[in-house]
C-alpha cells in the first residue's frame, strides 16, 4: 500500500527532496504538495536575473505544472496549511480540508526580516523574497524618473539594487556597516565592490543608520537617516536578512529554536515529521545558501525511504550575481596569530585576491575582479589540502604553479599615459616613456632630456620604475627605502601616486598601490592618512584610527596614561580672563601640574582622559581653542615684544606673530612645525633655530628656514628678505605648503631641505612669484577645512565620545557579605 | 552563576577602535578589529607598555602608543625583538553583546 506524504512548501529544498524520492521510490508514495505562493517550484536564486531583465520567469521554473501532473503529485498551490494534528497525523488546510499523512515534510522556508522602523507598514515598503516582490520592482522601472532605496548592503540587497538600476530606476543602497557585504568580504574587496556599483550609477551609503520611513497618503515618500538626510523614494526594499519560518511547526508543538530542530536524518522531534530548507536548525546552525539545502534534501529523501544517510555541514562559498561585479568568498578570512595572508592586487584590472592560510592549509579566500579559479581554491578549502609545496605561487591559481613573483611595478604601470609624474616640471608618464624609447637609458639621462626628476627629485623613484617597466632587464633598479614592510614603494612614490591616481580613501590607496597587507600597519597608515589629508582637503575623510593617540584625542599622552592640555595663545599673548579660566579649570579638575612651556603658553599636566571633554568645554567658554601641542602640524609662533615695547624693536614682531598663527593654526604637516618672530637681530624669540623664523630688521623681514633644536641642532638659512608684513605672510604660507606637499611623513623641514636643496626651494618660492602665490592660495584653501577647533567638536558636539568613556566599570559591583 | 559578564555591545566600540573596561583586576583594553572580532587584554604591561587601548590597531595586532611594541591580541605576546606578554581575557560574543570571563572580578565575591 502506498504511503501518504504531505509536503508543506514548494521551494528549492523540498523540490529537490521530491525529485530524489520519486526517482528512487516513486511507486510507494502518494504526495500532496502545499504552497502558500500560487505556483510551484522555481529557482529563487535566479530572481535577480529576472529583475535585471536577463531572464524571464518562464526561464527559471524548475517544476512545471506538466511535471507535477506526470509525477502524480497532488498540488495545492495558493493554499496554506492551517494546522498540524500530530496525534491524528493529519493536516488541516485553510479551506478546511483535513488530509491524513504517514510522513510530513515541513519546508516552510524563511520570512524576510522587516526592521520595525516607524513607517515600515507603509504601502511601497517591500522585501525581496519572491516573484511578487520582483514584479513590484519591475513595475517601478516602467515609471519614468522612479527612485528606490534599498536597505541592506548584503548579497540580496545589492542584487536588488543592481536589478533596479538595470530597469532604469535611480537607486540608493543604505548599509549600516562600514563596508558592503561585511560577512563575506574584507574592507579591500568591499571598497572595490562599492566602486564598481558607484561607477554604474548606484549610490551607496555605508555606516548609515535608518531612522524612519516617511510617508504621504499612506505611501512611502522617503527614508530618513539618523543624521537628518532624507532619501526620496517611490519604493523601499528591505533586504536585511531572513528568519526561519517556524510558525506552523511551533503551533504543532515541535521542538523549535532559531529554526525547527532537526537531527542528522532531518527528522524533527516527531519521528513522522521531517523538515528541510531555510526553516530548519541543525546543530545550532541555520541555512541561507542553496548547497547545504540540497544536501539536506537528499538526506530527507533517504530517511523517508528508510535508507541510512546523515547530513553533514560543510564549508560554503558565496558569489554575487551582479553582472560585471565578480566576487567570491569562502571559508574563514578573519585575521589570526597562527594565520598568514597572501594578498595579490592588480590595480590596473581592479583585482584583489586574498588567501588565508593556517597550518599549511587554505582556510579562507576572498576574491574580487577575477574569480576564474575560485572553484579550485574552494576545493582546497573543502578538502583540507596541504598547500605547503605550492605556497609561493598558490595565489596565481592552478595554471600558474611555478609562475613569476608579484610585480612591484604594477602601480606605476597602471597609471594612465597622461598621469603627471613630475609635478615640478609638468612631465607626464607618456613623455617619460617616449624619452626612454628615444634612447635615455639612465635616470640622469631622463632628467637631462625630459626634465622629469630634475627639480625636487621626489619623482626619481617613479622615473626609475618607468625605466625598468620600459627597458626590462636592461635597467637595474637601485635599492631604496620603502615606507614599511606593507609595500615596495618609497614615501616619495606613494605621495606622487596618491595625487596622480586620485586616491581618496585608505582602502583605495592600499588597493591601487598594491599593499601586501589587508589594512597596513602603524607605520604606513599614519603616513597614508597624512598624504591624503594634504592632497585632498575637503574631499578626503580623515581616518582617526590611522592617527597616533595624541592626534586622535587632541591631547598629549604622558607616561602614566594621563594627558596634558595646552590651549592656544596666539603669539604668546594672553589676557587676565584667559588666565582666570585656566586657573579655574586647574582648581576644578585638581590638575596636579601647571607649567609654562617653551612655546609661550600654559600646559595643564596630569589630566585623566575622561575629564578632557569637560575641561575643553570650560576653556572653550572662555574663548580658548586647542593649541595643537600634540600635532604633526602647526604648533606655536613664539614672539618677542617688538617695537610696541622694546627700545631695540624694529617692527611689531608680536603683531606679525599673531597674524601668522591666526592664518596657519590647524594645519597638518609631515611633522611638527614651529615658528618664531623676533623684533631685532638680538633674537630674543630664538627665531634662528625654528622650522621657520622671521627676524625683523629696519628694512623689513628676513625669512629664515630649516632650523632645528632637537636631536639635531641647526641654524636656519636665509630664504628671502621682504619689505612688508603681507609679503612675509605670503612667503611663510608658501614655504609651509611646499613642505607640506613635498616632504616625507615624519621629516622636519631641515631634513626635507637637505634632500631637495635650498636652491630649489628658493626657485619655487622666491624666484617664481606666480608659483609662490599659487602655493599660498592652496594653503589658504586647505585651511578652510582644517581650521576647526577639535576641542569644541568633542566638548560641545560629542564627536568620538567613545574615546573618553570606559566601556564599563566592574569595580563597584555589589559584594556579598561574609 | 554565569561564568561570563555582559560588558556592552560590539557597536559600543568602533571598528579598529578600543575602549577601556575597569575591573578589580585592573584596567582591560577591549578591541574591535576591522573584521568585527573582539579581544580583551590588559591595558598595561607595567613598566614596558600601555595604555594599549590608545594604540593603533592593524589586523589582530596593536601597537603600543608609548614605545611602539606590537602585541598580538590572540596571545598577548610582544612581536619581533621585544619580549613580554600581556594577559588575554577570555570572551565571547552573543547576539552582538560582549561577554567576558568572570575571572576579571578576581577574588572579589560578587553577587550581581
Amino acid at each position: 500500500m502506498k504511503k501518504n506524504l504531505i509536503i508543506i512548501g514548494a521551494g528549492m529544498a523540498s523540490g529537490r527532496a521530491l525529485e530524489e524520492l520519486l526517482e528512487q521510490d516513486g511507486e510507494n508514495w502518494n504526495v500532496t504538495l502545499f504552497n502558500a505562493e500560487p505556483r510551484g517550484n522555481y529557482n529563487r536564486l535566479m530572481l535577480s536575473p529576472v529583475l535585471s531583465g536577463e531572464k524571464t520567469y518562464e526561464d527559471i521554473i524548475t517544476h512545471s505544472d506538466a511535471w507535477y501532473l506526470e509525477k502524480g503529485v497532488s498540488c495545492r498551490f495558493g493554499e496554506k496549511v492551517f494546522e498540524i494534528n500530530r496525534i491524528e497525523q493529519t493536516v488541516t488546510s485553510e479551506t478546511g480540508d483535513v488530509l491524513a499523512y504517514d510522513k510530513l515534510l515541513i519546508a516552510t522556508g524563511s520570512n524576510p526580516f522587516i526592521i520595525p522602523l516607524p513607517g515600515h507598514d507603509l504601502e511601497g515598503v517591500i522585501a525581496y523574497r519572491d516573484l511578487e516582490d520582483t514584479d513590484r520592482m519591475i513595475g517601478l522601472g516602467e515609471k519614468p524618473g522612479a527612485r528606490a532605496v534599498v536597505i541592506g548592503g548584503g548579497l540580496l540587497g545589492l542584487e536588488a539594487a543592481a536589478g533596479l538600476k538595470a530597469r532604469g530606476v535611480d537607486v540608493t543602497v543604505v548599509h549600516i556597516m562600514d563596508h558592503l557585504m561585511e560577512r563575506q568580504l574584507d574592507g579591500a574587496a568591499g571598497y572595490l565592490l562599492r566602486k564598481a556599483l558607484t561607477d554604474r550609477g548606484i549610490m551607496v551609503m555605508c555606516a548609515a543608520n535608518s531612522k524612519e520611513i516617511l510617508g504621504q497618503d499612506g505611501h512611502v515618500r522617503a527614508l530618513l537617516l539618523d543624521d537628518g538626510t532624507e532619501l526620496p523614494c517611490d519604493l523601499l526594499v528591505m533586504a536585511v536578512g531572513i528568519r526561519p519560518n517556524t510558525a506552523v511547526a511551533q503551533a504543532a508543538g515541535l521542538a523549535v529554536g532559531k529554526g525547527i530542530h532537526v537531527d542528522d536524518q532531518m527528522q524533527t522531534s516527531d519521528p513522522n515529521i521531517l523538515s528541510v530548507g531555510e526553516c530548519v536548525e541543525h546543530d545550532g546552525a541555520v541555512f541561507g545558501l542553496v548547497a547545504p539545502l540540497y544536501d539536506q534534501a537528499k538526506v530527507a529523501a533517504k530517511t523517508l525511504i528508510g535508507d541510512q544517510a546523515a547530513f553533514v555541514q560543510k564549508e560554503v562559498s558565496t558569489k554575487l550575481k551582479v553582472t560585471g561585479c565578480d566576487l567570491f568568498s569562502a571559508g574563514d578570512f578573519a585575521d589570526g596569530e597562527t594565520r598568514e595572508d597572501i594578498v595579490f592586487r592588480d590595480p590596473a584590472r581592479g583585482v584583489y585576491k586574498r588567501l588565508v592560510i593556517e597550518n599549511d592549509k587554505l582556510i579562507g579566500a576572498v576574491f574580487y575582479g577575477d574569480t576564474t579559479d575560485s572553484s579550485w581554491f574552494f576545493g582546497l578549502i573543502k578538502d583540507d589540502e596541504d598547500i605547503s609545496a605550492m605556497r609561493d605561487t598558490l595565489i596565481f591559481g592552478p595554471s600558474f604553479q611555478g609562475g613569476t613573483p608579484l610585480d612591484p611595478m604594477a602601480a606605476v604601470a597602471a597609471l594612465p599615459d597622461d598621469a603627471e609624474i613630475c609635478g615640478c616640471n609638468g612631465v607626464c608618464k607618456q613623455d617619460i616613456i617616449t624619452t626612454i624609447q628615444n634612447g635615455a637609458r639612465t635616470l640622469d639621462a631622463v632628467k637631462a632630456t625630459s626634465k622629469a626628476g630634475s627639480s625636487c627629485g621626489g619623482c626619481s623613484g617613479l622615473v626609475e620604475q618607468l625605466l625598468s617597466v620600459t627597458l626590462g632587464d636592461e635597467f637595474a633598479m637601485p635599492t631604496k627605502e620603502t615606507v614599511c614592510r606593507c609595500t615596495d614603494l618609497s614615501h616619495d612614490e606613494v605621495r606622487k601616486l596618491i595625487v596622480a591616481g586620485g586616491m581618496k580613501s585608505m582602502p583605495q590607496a592600499m588597493q591601487d598601490m598594491n599593499w601586501t597587507t589587508p589594512d597596513g600597519c602603524h607605520v604606513c597608515r599614519p603616513a597614508l592618512n597624512y598624504y591624503m589629508v594634504c592632497a585632498w582637503p575637503g574631499e578626503y575623510e580623515d581616518d582617526g584610527k590611522s592617527r597616533f593617540i595624541n592626534e586622535r584625542v587632541h591631547a598629549n599622552i604622558q607616561k602614566d596614561g594621563t594627558y596634558s592640555v595646552v590651549p592656544r595663545m596666539l603669539g604668546g599673548i594672553t589676557t587676565p580672563d584667559e588666565l582666570r579660566a585656566i586657573a579655574d579649570v586647574a582648581d576644578k579638575f585638581k590638575v596636579p601640574t601647571v607649567k609654562v612651556t617653551g612655546g609661550q603658553r600654559i600646559d595643564l599636566l596630569g589630566i585623566k582622559k575622561q575629564d578632557l571633554p569637560a575641561i575643553w568645554y570650560d576653556l572653550g567658554k572662555a574663548g580658548m581653542i586647542s593649541g595643537q601641542a600634540y600635532a604633526k602640524g602647526l604648533r606655536t609662533v613664539k614672539t618677542c615684544v617688538g617695537s610696541e615695547h622694546c627700545r631695540f624693536g624694529t617692527q611689531d614682531s608680536t603683531g606679525l606673530g599673531i597674524k601668522l598663527e591666526d592664518a596657519m593654526w590647524g594645519a597638518w604637516s609631515p611633522h611638527k612645525f614651529k615658528l618664531a618672530v623676533t623684533g631685532c637681530p638680538r633674537n630674543c624669540a630664538e627665531a634662528t633655530c625654528k622650522d621657520l623664523g622671521i627676524v625683523c630688521v629696519d628694512s623689513g623681514y628676513q625669512i629664515l628656514v630649516g632650523g632645528a633644536a632637537g636631536l639635531d641642532l641647526l641654524e636656519t638659512q636665509l630664504l628671502a628678505q621682504v619689505a612688508t608684513e603681507e609679503e612675509a605672510l605670503e612667503y611663510s604660507c608658501a614655504f609651509y605648503q611646499l613642505y607640506r606637499e613635498g616632504a616625507q611623513y615624519l621629516h622636519r623641514p631641515y631634513k626635507w631641505i637637505r634632500k631637495v636643496g635650498l636652491d630649489w626651494v628658493k626657485q619655487q618660492i622666491v624666484e617664481d612669484a606666480k608659483n609662490r602665490k599659487a602655493l599660498a592660495d592652496r594653503f589658504l584653501h586647505s585651511q578652510q577645512f582644517y581650521q576647526v577647533d577639535p576641542w569644541a567638536e568633542r566638548a560641545v558636539k560629542g564627536k568620538d565620545a567613545h574615546e573618553f568613556e570606559p566601556l564599563a566599570d566592574l569595580t563597584n559591583l555589589p559584594v556579598a557579605a561574609e | 552563576m554565569s561564568q561570563f559578564i555582559d560588558i556592552g555591545s560590539v557597536k559600543d566600540i568602533p571598528p579598529r577602535g578600543a575602549r577601556v573596561l575597569r575591573t578589580p583586576e585592573g584596567e582591560i583594553a577591549v578591541f574591535r578589529t576591522a573584521l568585527d572580532q573582539v579581544f580583551a587584554v590588559d591595558e598595561w604591561l607595567p613598566g614596558k607598555a600601555g595604555p594599549l587601548s590608545n594604540g593603533i590597531q592593524h589586523g589582530t595586532s596593536v601597537t603600543d602608543p608609548m614605545y611602539n611594541w606590537v602585541f598580538d591580541l590572540h596571545t598577548g605576546h610582544a612581536q619581533g625583538a621585544d619580549e613580554g606578554q600581556i594577559r588575554v581575557w577570555d570572551l565571547h560574543l552573543r547576539g552582538g553583546r560582549i561577554l567576558i570571563t568572570r575571572d576579571v572580578l578576581g577574588a572579589a565575591k560578587v553577587v550581581a
